[in-house]
């Protein structure tokens, strides 16, 4: 079982993958699933001193803006940690959503059927903004799927290349197969290098 | 978990920078390579918790919670102890390195 504390490595590496959707989702489910702590629901205080690309207004005298942040981990292997952060609010008020998707092997953005309005704008977000390869996922919330899938893609009006899964953000092993299938998204989107390419570096 | 609340102005503990000599991402770890209890004493309250808290290695965003920072403050105190070799950043494995996802894929594929 995992611990509480990470493997003492000093060749431990991290890895982060971006769990976004609008509110009531299950984004902390998803990450409490998964997590080997308690998933870390922290206030961020975003001061200036965090704002390095996108100022807020000069006109504005806002110094400090709360964003509640939660994350967790997971210890894959004894030198790497998987980094589950789920994000915050809506995309566009969030220059913090850029900091957190920069680095991530992918995304998994989560949907509930009863509310697809609320993750339009992490969807466009991701197919607009961001570079991250990302995979819708429908959270199954009594277990069961009440509408299929193709029905949600058009609902999303999601690109023939965006993969569309389902999953309990209950269920850990549901999770990781959800987390999985961004893994392989962002495979597929960067496949191995073949000899030659590397001959030519 | 308790919070720390700032005596002092956030920049006052970063002498107004807001930039790192290198990027450090929410999921970097950060680590203590030899812990020194003389260099220990010697710090700010903040950057003392901080590097005693990086004991066991821990990424930048567990590090601002446990030390209720921001990150914004927390990456300019972590790169300030990187520069004298007091804290270790290790190597953020790229994301599109094919490697790093294999492992991560067969690491997802024994958990589901």
């Amino acid at each position: 079982m995992a611990s509480a504390s990470l493997p003492d490595n000093p060749l431990l590496t991290s890895a982060k993958i971006v769990i976004a959707g609008g509110f009531g989702v299950g984004k902390t489910t998803c990450v409490q699933s998964i997590s080997e702590i308690p998933p870390i629901n922290t206030e961020a205080w975003m001061t200036a001193a965090s704002e390095t690309v996108d100022r807020l207004d000069p006109g504005i005298d806002k110094t400090t803006t709360t964003v509640a942040m939660d994350f967790g981990r997971r210890t894959i292997g004894t030198d790497l940690v998987l980094y589950l952060f789920g994000t915050p609010g809506q995309p566009r008020f969030w220059p913090m959503w850029d900091d957190l998707c920069r680095g991530a092997v992918g995304a998994l953005v989560l949907a509930d059927t009863r509310q697809l309005a609320a993750s339009f704008p992490a969807v466009n977000y991701f197919e607009q903004d961001s570079d991250v390869p990302f995979v819708v996922c429908v959270n199954l919330f009594d277990g069961v799927l009440h509408h299929p899938l193709e029905e949600v893609r058009e609902a999303l009006a999601l690109a023939a290349g965006v993969p569309l899964i389902a999953c309990d953000a209950r269920d850990p092993q549901s999770v990781a197969r959800a987390l999985l299938a961004v893994v392989e998204h962002a495979m597929a989107r960067n496949p191995r290098p073949t000899a030659g390419a590397l001959a030519a570096h | 978990m308790p919070m720390t609340y700032w005596k002092v102005r956030p920049y006052v503990l970063t002498a107004g920078r807001t930039r790192t000599r290198q990027p450090l991402l929410v999921h970097t770890l950060v680590s203590v390579p030899y812990y020194d209890a003389v260099f220990a004493s010697g710090l700010l309250p903040e950057a003392r918790s901080l590097y005693e808290h990086a004991r066991r290695a821990r990424s930048v965003a567990e590090l601002s919670a446990v030390c209720g920072m921001t990150l914004g403050v927390t990456r300019v105190v972590v790169d300030d102890l990187a520069a004298t070799d007091r804290l270790q950043i290790h190597d953020d494995a790229h994301s599109l390195d094919f490697r790093l996802l294999e492992r991560l894929r067969d690491g997802l594929r024994q958990l589901a």
